[in-house]
């Protein structure tokens, strides 16, 4: 606890500043704020991971903290405040269940992943274990964004911070290779999906990105 | 190694990453889809000749053994047959105006990205390596499926793609555990990913993290394998996309996943404190197989009935692996490849009826076997085949699996028995109202190339009759890798 300690407790703060802000990602109503708080999910990742790249003395990393920073802090939320913008979508998000029972249920999942995690990891290095059990709470709130909203630009907004969390762990993951590849990769994904909800409107004109409606045009339901 | 040696495992990727290059920027169609043919069937060559030259010792990346050249042959195969049925497809499909050149040279271009990510997933060598090789298959097929464009495909394309992605974010969680894992005992750095050297250490990891891991990979693998409750996107992925896609999708991709789960499997079979992987396995194929029969009575839309039939296959040959021993591996082997010949080749029917009739409603077709005999004859041997009736090659490996499971475990073959059959009731009533009947919608003459889907056929049939005895010889000594 001596001589790691300040190393230790800064990626602590970090991720779980993580898994504070994946909890406010949940209770956002508007597409705007959410927007917003997936911003401040990917400062933080850019944070955490660039204080990876310094305590591992891994260099690499720093462009993956550059990516987190630059197209998911920046690019990304801009370019999605624009599409809600111009598909005029910036009302409330129907939220599929209620706001206290989704944060019962993430703050259940947090006590599973860190009681799994925990468990199965005595032996890990405490850095590395408690950075997996942070990232894997915050892959199951991902999860849980995604869940609970029907609008297809949340559930993107809840892919990325789920993806967040797997970065982190990625990154906790000490001297994992191929971290930078994996995140360029998911990079790219991710701009296809929110290159995809712009053709899906702008080409297809459809009355709302609202992931239910799209459901009545499957070809067996009349 | 120098530059002039010929080295087929980096044949079959670089083959198919050039020949996208080319494709995308070539304009004409003709042109393009003759390219498409000769470079999937250059690719089937160097699979080949893995056979023949001596591999090379196993890399930091890439890897050639006797398990994966099994899962190299039959993918550049059926991407080589698929590209000749394609090539005919697609140019109906121009006629009609569903598809622009523009859209032509993208789809190639696609074609053979997808080709590149498959073959790439099954020679690496290195677990994270072959998590993008599959995050890269996964992503062009969901391009193509989203490439008419309509209402329904866009909606297959976003399901897919969300739900692909949820899966793929799991497996790469548990591939950071694997690496987790192994960091203690292989030390740090790319070492601790690559798989032959994982495989010989994985007894010292620590179980408890491998089995949290083998979880993570069975669920986010097991989604892109289809199995059952994660099968959402696989029937609108098949029904939306152009068949070509479906064809491979079925015949394919969902053998790239099977495959990664595989040797994961192998890694966890090592090692003595973890849970056994083979019951989760069972129970996830067992309830795929069981709900797809029953699914399989609703259906309405052709491709979407064969969707859910390939979810049951899939149950079946995961059953089988997760039975494990040489017997049940060796059928799960045998019937992996089987369905992927047999249900490329439906498709590749399908394909064909669906643009005479202009219509995917099983309703709307009738008589196919008067109008149309070389297509309706095609589509029932390979419904037959597929329901697993005697002399074809599927009967023999659902039958290997039925008769291994029994003598091990009769219950658990009680319930793979009695979906099968629900399967085959539903199969051969829809087969009995598509092939026989008074004639019904569109008799227009096929153009069809008949080539690829009796080719498949025929293999099938030689199979069920008789297994060449080196083959079997291969299969086996690959059964008993699996453990």
């Amino acid at each position: 606890m001596q001589l790691h300690s300040l190393a230790f407790d800064v990626s602590h703060t970090l991720a779980g500043g993580l898994v504070l802000i994946s909890f406010l990602m949940l209770y956002q109503d508007r597409l705007y704020s959410l927007l917003n708080v997936f911003a401040l999910h990917a400062v933080v990742l850019a944070l955490s991971v660039a204080w990876q790249a310094f305590i591992q003395d891994a260099p690499h990393l720093y462009v993956t903290a550059a990516i987190a920073l630059v197209f998911k802090a920046i690019i990304i939320p801009v370019a999605l405040h624009r599409i809600v913008q111009r598909l005029g979508i910036h009302r409330d998000i129907e939220a599929a269940v209620g706001i206290g029972p989704t944060m019962l249920a993430g703050m259940g999942l947090v006590a599973l992943s860190m009681v799994l995690m925990l468990r199965v990891t005595p032996e890990a290095d405490p850095l590395a274990r408690e950075d997996l059990a942070f990232a894997l709470s915050v892959v199951l709130l991902g999860l849980l964004v995604m869940v609970t909203r029907r609008n297809a630009v949340s559930q993107v907004v809840g892919f990325m911070s789920l993806e967040n969390g797997l970065v982190l762990a990625a990154t906790g993951a000490k001297g994992m290779p191929l971290v930078v590849e994996i995140s360029v990769a998911f990079s790219i994904l991710i701009a296809f999906i929110v290159i995809g909800i712009f053709l899906f409107r702008i080409r297809e004109r459809f009355d709302s990105v609202d992931v239910s409606t799209l459901d009545d045009f499957r070809g067996e339901r009349r | 190694m120098t530059g002039l040696s010929f080295d087929p495992a980096a044949a079959v990727l670089w083959i198919p990453a050039a020949s996208a290059l080319l494709l995308a920027a070539l304009p004409d169609y003709r042109l393009t889809a003759r390219l498409n043919i000769v470079a999937s069937l250059a690719t089937f060559v160097a699979a080949l000749s893995l056979f023949l030259i001596d591999r090379p010792p196993p890399g930091a990346y890439l890897l050639v053994d006797d398990l994966n050249i099994v899962f190299i042959v039959l993918n550049t195969f059926v991407g080589f047959t698929t590209s000749i049925f394609s090539a005919g497809y697609i140019a109906h499909e121009l006629e009609t105006g569903r598809l622009t050149p523009v859209y032509l040279r993208f789809y190639h271009a696609m074609y053979q990205t997808m080709m590149f990510g498959m073959n790439l997933a099954f020679v690496s060598n290195n677990i994270g390596l072959m998590w993008v090789a599959v995050e890269v298959a996964t992503l062009t097929t969901v391009l193509m499926v989203g490439i008419y464009r309509t209402h329904a495909a866009l909606e297959a394309a976003w399901k897919y793609f969300i739900l692909g992605s949820v899966g793929i974010a799991f497996a790469l969680f548990g591939t950071i555990l694997v690496y987790m894992a192994a960091r203690p005992i292989v030390g740090e750095g790319p070492d601790a990913m690559v798989w032959t050297v994982l495989v010989g250490q994985t007894a010292k990891f620590d179980p408890a993290l491998l089995n949290v891991a083998f979880v993570f990979l069975l669920l986010g693998y097991g989604t892109k394998v289809g199995l059952a409750p994660l099968h959402a996107w696989l029937p609108d992925a098949h029904a939306e996309g152009p068949t070509p896609i479906s064809a491979v999708l079925s015949g394919l991709l969902l053998n790239v996943a099977l495959y990664a789960l595989l040797r994961f499997k192998i890694l966890l079979a090592a090692s003595p404190g973890a849970i056994a992987p083979g019951p989760l396995m069972v129970t996830m194929g067992l309830i795929s197989v069981v709900f797809a029969a029953f699914m399989l009575y609703r259906r309405r839309d052709i491709k979407r009935l064969f969707a859910y039939s390939s979810i049951e296959h899939m149950g079946i040959i995961v059953f089988a692996f997760g039975m494990g021993g040489p017997l049940a591996n060796f059928a799960g082997l045998l019937h992996m490849v089987m369905h992927s010949l047999t249900k490329s080749a439906i498709f590749f029917a399908v394909g064909h009826i669906s643009q005479i009739k202009g219509t995917q409603r099983i309703a709307r077709i009738r008589g196919l076997t008067v109008t149309h005999p070389a297509l309706g004859w095609g589509l029932v041997v390979g419904v037959v085949a597929i329901a697993g009736l005697p002399p074809l090659g599927i009967f023999m490996s659902e039958f290997l699996v039925v008769s291994s499971t029994f003598a091990r475990q009769p219950l658990l073959a009680l319930v793979l028995v009695f979906g099968i059959l629900v399967a085959f009731g539903a199969l051969i009533l829809r087969l009995t109202n598509v092939a026989f009947g008074e004639p019904r919608g569109s008799k227009a003459p096929a153009d069809a190339s008949y080539l690829p889907m009796f080719a498949h056929l025929a293999l099938v049939l030689i199979a069920g009759i008789y297994f060449p005895g080196p083959l079997v010889d291969w299969f086996q000594h690959v059964a008993r890798l699996l453990g």
